[in-house]
């Protein structure tokens, strides 16, 4: 049984193997040559200003709360798309209707997000 | 003891968990606590495949490394880190709950130990091998488990329109 993850267990080894050689091998063969200009922070080419560490706008945090909740509601999704075929006709409707419902109660609360307009930027 | 790939896998899957576990707890710098709380995610995934249970290792890397790990990193951009002063503990009432639940953790613990050594545990029959696949889940929970599944399209609505009021004041 365990047999079958080897494909992605070479998978994982190639993806981390591969960032880690990119990584190591500019910083062996590149090269060095520092001074005070080129280690500052990029901004543009101007002098930096301030710190990275300011707090940012709570509308970011929404659009990844929101984000997440939408997500989990696609996640219900991916199990009945995979046994869909294998169900009997009756079986077929009904989950079909059972999931309709499921995303108009969602929809409810998009429509709901969209009006209080939790999603607008400016 | 014949030696087993799913016995070496286990272990080293949960010491790797516990030790990035710690890390998390003990680093200084907020975001290599967020790592090392990926890294624990992703050893917990491979603890869910070796239970048989595919589909939910699947989202635990989707949702749980994806997503929540991007809400952790919205949190310390929210949060002013800078001023270490404000983060001290001051309520003993916050060390006494968490000495309780450790105690809690610690029963839970023990008692999991002692069914395991005395074998109280039986070993997971082979049939149990299809049981975590999305196809087998599906299978139920939209015939015969669907007014729970429905249940949980209530508990997201709930959640949305909670994360909207919590944040109105600001969209006025």
């Amino acid at each position: 049984m365990i047999d079958s993850y080897i494909p992605i267990f070479i998978i994982f080894v190639f993806a981390v193997g591969f960032g880690i050689v990119m990584v190591k091998f500019s910083s062996l063969f590149g090269p060095s040559r520092p001074n005070k200009e080129k280690l500052s922070t990029y901004e543009s080419g101007i002098d930096p200003v301030g710190t990275a560490h300011e707090r940012f706008s709570i509308k970011f945090y929404m659009v990844a709360v929101l984000f997440i909740l939408f997500d989990i509601e696609v996640v219900f999704l991916y199990p009945w798309a995979a046994a869909f075929l294998n169900f009997e006709p009756v079986k077929m409707v009904y989950s079909f209707i059972s999931v309709i419902v499921f995303i108009i109660i969602l929809l409810v609360g998009y429509l709901y997000v969209i009006k209080k307009g939790a999603l607008k930027w400016d | 003891m014949e030696f087993k790939l799913e016995t070496f896998l286990f272990f080293f899957l949960a010491v790797s968990s516990i030790i990035s576990a710690i890390m998390m707890i003990t680093r200084k710098s907020p975001i290599s606590s967020a790592l090392f709380l990926i890294l624990n995610f992703f050893t917990v995934s491979g603890l869910y495949l070796l239970l048989k249970a595919q589909f939910i290792a699947v989202i635990q890397v989707l949702v749980y490394m994806g997503a929540i790990m991007v809400l952790f990193l919205f949190v310390i951009m929210l949060l002013n880190l800078q001023d270490k002063s404000k983060f001290k503990e001051k309520y003993s009432y916050k060390k006494i709950t968490s000495l309780l639940l450790s105690i809690l953790l610690f029963c839970i613990l023990s008692f999991t130990l002692y069914f395991g050594f005395t074998g109280k545990f039986k070993a997971m029959s082979d049939a149990a091998g299809d049981l975590g696949k999305a196809e087998t889940l599906g299978a139920e929970l939209f015939t015969a488990f669907s007014f729970p599944f429905e249940l949980a399209s209530f508990l997201l609505l709930a959640a949305i329109v909670g994360a909207v009021v919590l944040a109105k004041k600001k969209f006025n």
